[in-house]
């Protein structure tokens, strides 16, 4: 019997997920990839390993994925449309999952202009949702062009969900593409504005899809006012309400980190008692090691074992 | 129509160093209406290489004329005395007409002097806005009449992406966002229906050189 996916069965037993986020290495470094491992191991329940973000080139999400195993953590293996067509995504997809990867993350992925190949040449044969729905059929034995696959991948497929990004109202209506083209669990984007976040939750809960995936709410803690000040001016579909930039503007400058990890943990305690949210995905952008103690701090550890 | 911008002064001069005998020839259609390569864009090109080639120390001689249509058979055969005359040939057509002239005059080199950039709209005078990929699977009765496969920078099917930013593109903030566009228009119709189901994975169809014969046509081509 087939090794089944930690994070859904933590998730599918009811209980408070935490992710956590490894961005690969610029080349081919083996000991970045492991030292980032070691301080998310027991602190999380799955790790995103994201998959040439921002457009840049990094070691494959693949390959950081198997060394992540390796050091004792399990994988949540982002894959982007940017860059490979659907023959090289579904054979990527068969040979994560030979290597005993679990889930995914199905992304559009950045515009490639906003890397360091702006000259690059965009695959986009499919989007996000036409890739969610082809894994999710290559789950139920088919590829996307029809043939029968001898030993299905059973993957435990993710999403991502931007709530803050318009027309808001169109929002909670890709969420549900997401989770009819078969999503199991969903991401968001970096939370910050938590008045609209209890909307769109709501709204989800409304069409009744929370009980059909599992909402993890992003959570990216600011570990400056200049992060944060950047985050709200310079990234496309973030909103970073003026109280989050005055909390941080109210304390000195070596405390503003501190600050933000305190706001981060505000907003956990909050998700955990929010109905349609299962879970936090942690997104410690470059923080790795602060993880443990974020983890510490937001009381989500000892993380489960469920068998 | 096909929309096209004129190279770059020195990429045309120096596709042509090695000819001394040149003819430049236009096209009287799409790129004449987009002020690329019709008659007058002949003119000023084939003036801008005497003169060129004169300071150089290497002058040239060189012929000038302009076809109604180059992707057009009937009307290169007005060429057909001329060409021989020259050693090369700069086009100043799509990259259809250049081919077509390639193809009619396989001994004689033609180059290109214009880059074709799209099918696309005149918006005003001299500013033209792609409006279509021919991607051969016309999406555009479900998307409000506008084209994701185009307008999108990704060509999403299922958008907008986390991206948008208020109406525009993550790419530019003067380009809109075609999926927030789409969903605006939609619901002004009450057309919102269209775009709640998945749309499936496309079937791309400009991956292999297309052929298209009218139904009217058929027995035409097979004789």
């Amino acid at each position: 019997m087939a090794i089944e996916s930690n994070l859904a069965k933590i998730l599918k037993a009811g209980h408070f997920a935490f992710t956590g986020e490894l961005g690969p290495p610029r080349g081919a470094n083996v000991e970045v990839v492991r030292e980032k491992a070691k301080y998310l191991v027991g602190s999380v329940d799955s790790v995103n390993i994201t998959d040439n973000q921002t457009a840049m080139v990094r070691m494959a999400s693949w390959a950081a994925a198997l060394i992540a195993i390796d050091e004792g953590l399990e994988p949540n293996y982002q894959m982007v449309c940017r860059d490979r067509n659907r023959l090289a995504m579904q054979a990527d997809v068969l040979g994560a999952y030979a290597h005993g990867i679990r889930n995914m993350l199905c992304l559009s992925g950045d515009h490639q202009q906003f890397g360091d190949h702006p000259q690059a040449k965009g695959v986009f044969d499919i989007d996000s949702i036409q890739l969610i729905n082809m894994v999710r059929n290559m789950r139920d034995g088919k590829f996307q062009g029809g043939a029968d696959i001898d030993t299905p991948p059973d993957m435990f497929i993710g999403a991502a969900a931007n709530p803050f990004a318009q027309p808001y109202e169109w929002r909670v209506h890709r969420l549900a593409k997401k989770t009819e083209a078969g999503a199991d669990f969903v991401q968001t984007q970096c939370i910050y504005n938590m008045a609209r976040m209890r909307e769109w939750v709501k709204q989800a809960n409304d069409m009744g899809l929370t009980d059909k995936v599992y909402i993890l709410a992003g959570v990216t803690p600011m570990k400056s006012l200049g992060m944060a000040r950047y985050m709200k001016l310079k990234v496309p579909g973030m909103e970073v309400p003026d109280e989050i930039i005055d909390r941080l503007k109210g304390v000195e400058k070596k405390k503003q980190a501190d600050e933000g990890i305190k706001i981060a943990c505000e907003q956990i305690e909050e998700f955990k008692e929010m109905k349609g949210v299962h879970g936090v995905h942690l997104m410690a952008i470059e923080w790795e090691k602060r993880v443990p103690e974020i983890a510490e701090r937001a009381k989500v550890l000892p993380r489960p074992t469920v068998d | 129509m096909i929309v096209a911008e004129r190279k770059p002064f020195q990429e045309i001069k120096q596709m042509v160093e090695g000819y001394d005998n040149i003819l430049t020839v236009g096209c009287g259609t799409c790129v004449a209406v987009c002020l690329a390569g019709g008659q007058k864009e002949v003119g000023v090109l084939n003036a801008e290489l005497k003169i060129a080639r004169k300071l150089a120390g290497a002058p040239l001689t060189i012929g000038a004329a302009c076809v109604e249509r180059q992707c057009d058979m009937e009307f290169l055969a007005e060429l057909d005395d001329l060409v021989g005359q020259y050693d090369a040939v700069i086009s100043m057509a799509c990259g259809v007409g250049v081919q077509f002239m390639a193809e009619r005059y396989p001994d004689t080199p033609i180059f290109p002097a214009v880059n074709t950039s799209g099918l696309s709209a005149n918006r005003d005078v001299g500013w033209y806005e792609e409006k279509c990929r021919a991607c051969g699977t016309c999406v555009l009765g479900e998307t409000a009449g506008i084209c994701p496969v185009t307008m999108c920078a990704k060509s999403l099917f299922n958008g907008p992406c986390g991206g948008t930013n208020l109406g525009s593109c993550e790419i530019h903030t003067d380009q809109p966002c075609a999926w927030f566009k789409i969903h605006e228009r939609l619901s002004q119709q009450g057309r919102l229906d269209n775009i709640i189901k998945i749309h499936p994975a496309p079937d791309w169809r400009n991956q292999i050189p297309r052929t298209l014969v009218q139904p009217g046509y058929q027995s035409r081509k097979s004789a």
